[in-house]
């Protein structure tokens, strides 16, 4: 790791009033990794997502993006600067249509022609997506949805993409085609990854490194390969 | 026959005019669930606008050489006023307490209409303005049947805007972004679409058209007072509520129905009880069918 980190939290502590979510929580992603940040329910996971993101308020410590601090950033801003979040429960605006959902991850942009060719590339990563283009949102099926909701974070041009529990309620093979498409992306747009998930097995095989979030703090970090052969990880997060 | 005929072209327009106002509950209701008490206040505020440029430019005579330049300009000036006025209001009274409970702003929203209300009052004074009466004299007449020519202009411009507003909403990017505010300010956030824009839009297109309502109001019955916010700010609230709150479409439905039993109550039972009409269907709608003709879903059918 050569280069400076692309995202990084120093020391943060974040919560909603009195309730602290996060404590001192630290890490780094490189620009092109995919991380992993793994853990139970209600360890943190989403919360450091949506600090890192402005929705929950920061408390203490930073948040670096891109080599400055964004925690004064107000939320909306931060995807004009290439950083999105694909939220937990993929939250599609479900009275609006397929391509109205992604129309809006373009809503900063007026580059016409240029938003016109990353919808067809979204259909061509997701052909369903392109079936049904005029649907409401809502009447799509859950794997659909979450096609739909990484399709919209692509519109915005992420430099990095936040991903949360992509594969919450999802049938095993619609949870290894999204893992495949997550994969392409990084590979081929060289969209860098941070990825939160219970799955800690499908996370950890994605992933080039991991951390572990255990009651709102970090408890291990390591390389993904380690972890997943890690006797404790193992016997806490995989099931052994 | 003929009667008929003609009180369905007054509840026409009368109704054109409330939906208009009803727009405004709607909107605002649809992206904060605010039920803005304040916004009859906008259309009062509209009608004197209108007002105060018309006799402005009567006075100069302009009225006689360029009727149609007046107008145009009044309703411009007035609409501008208004929106900013609403944006205004909202930044200053409702957007402190939007992470408050509901009833906090909601209670705010009613003294913001007993302030606007007692404004217009000390500044305009408690008599009644009148408009410029050589407005819009004659009309066409079809045998017993007259559409006068000031009806024309409320129905016509009503429709533009209604359709001009629906394909604002249904058709464009910044339409897409109110829908998506309205569905989830986070999510909305997550994609760069700033709730603070698009609820400043939302305050000053909804009293951009009240204040089009209040001219048209004024033209229609000659005068305007600082108290005219008030029931026909309810009238449309009802009519919001009636075509399912949070339901564009409906509001523009429920405002065309009250304004029909309006009129038709009033010609055909009693005109002493034209404003309780509105209130009865305002009563039987929460009591039968609280979501209103378009809305499914309390929690689901917004903008």
């Amino acid at each position: 790791m050569s280069s400076e980190p692309i995202l990084e939290l120093k020391h943060v502590y974040s919560g909603y009033g009195s309730i602290k979510a996060l404590r001192n929580v630290s890490l780094k992603v490189y620009p092109g990794e995919i991380v992993a940040i793994i853990g139970a329910n209600g360890a943190g996971k989403s919360t450091t997502l949506m600090t890192i993101c402005g929705i929950v308020p920061l408390e203490k410590g930073d948040v670096i993006y891109n080599g400055s601090s964004i925690k004064r950033i107000a939320p909306e801003k931060l995807p004009t600067l290439g950083l999105c979040q694909v939220p937990e429960g993929r939250r599609i605006f479900p009275r609006l249509t397929v391509e109205e959902n992604l129309i809006l991850g373009a809503f900063y942009r007026d580059d016409k022609p240029e938003i016109k060719r990353d919808i067809d590339h979204v259909y061509s990563l997701f052909p369903v997506l392109g079936e049904r283009s005029r649907q409401q949102g809502g009447t799509l099926s859950g794997g659909e949805q979450q096609m739909l909701a990484i399709g919209r974070a692509l519109m915005t041009k992420p430099k990095v993409l936040l991903l949360d529990e992509p594969s919450l309620g999802l049938a095993p093979i619609i949870i290894h085609q999204i893992f495949d498409i997550i994969a392409d992306i990084n590979k081929n747009q060289g969209t860098t990854i941070l990825l939160v998930e219970q799955n800690a097995n499908l996370a950890l095989q994605a992933a080039a490194r991991g951390y572990v979030l255990e009651t709102g703090e970090i408890t291990l970090e390591d390389k993904a390969s380690s972890l997943l052969h890690n006797p404790e990880i193992r016997k806490a997060y995989l099931g052994e | 026959m003929d009667s008929f005929i003609q009180q369905l072209i007054n509840g026409i327009t009368l109704g054109g005019i409330y939906a208009l106002i009803a727009l405004g509950y709607t909107m605002v209701y649809g992206v904060i669930q605010l039920i803005n008490f304040a916004h009859g206040e906008f259309f009062a505020a509209g009608g004197y606008v209108g007002v105060i440029f018309l006799s402005f430019f009567a006075g100069l005579g302009y009225m006689e050489t360029h009727p149609v330049l007046c107008l145009t300009a009044s309703f411009i000036l007035a609409m501008m006023y208004c929106a900013y006025l609403a944006i205004g209001v909202e930044k200053i009274a409702y957007k402190p307490l939007r992470k408050e409970a509901r009833l906090a702003v909601l209670l705010s929203a009613l003294g913001v209409s007993i302030f606007l209300s007692n404004g217009l009052m000390l500044t305009q004074g408690v008599y009644v303005k009148a408009y410029p009466s050589e407005l819009f004299q004659g009309g066409l007449n079809f045998g017993m049947i007259t559409i006068s020519y000031l009806q024309i202009l409320i129905v016509s411009l009503t429709a533009a805007l209604l359709v001009a507003l629906n394909l604002l909403v249904f058709k464009t990017k910044i339409g897409m972004a109110m829908r998506a505010t309205a569905q989830d300010k986070t999510m909305s956030a997550l994609v760069a679409i700033g709730s603070n824009n698009i609820i400043s839009l939302t305050f000053g297109i909804g009293a951009a058209l009240a204040a089009v309502a209040g001219i048209m109001m004024g033209l229609y019955y000659g005068s305007v007072n600082y108290d005219m916010g008030f029931v026909p700010g309810i009238k449309a609230f009802s009519a919001a509520v009636l075509g399912g709150i949070g339901n564009i479409t409906g509001a523009m439905l429920g405002g065309l129905i009250i304004g029909m039993v309006e009129i038709f109550g009033a010609g055909y039972i009693s005109g002493e009880y034209k404003d309780v009409f509105a209130f009865i269907i305002l009563i039987g709608v929460l009591y039968f069918k609280p979501t209103g003709i378009m809305g499914e879903n309390i929690d689901d059918t917004r903008v």
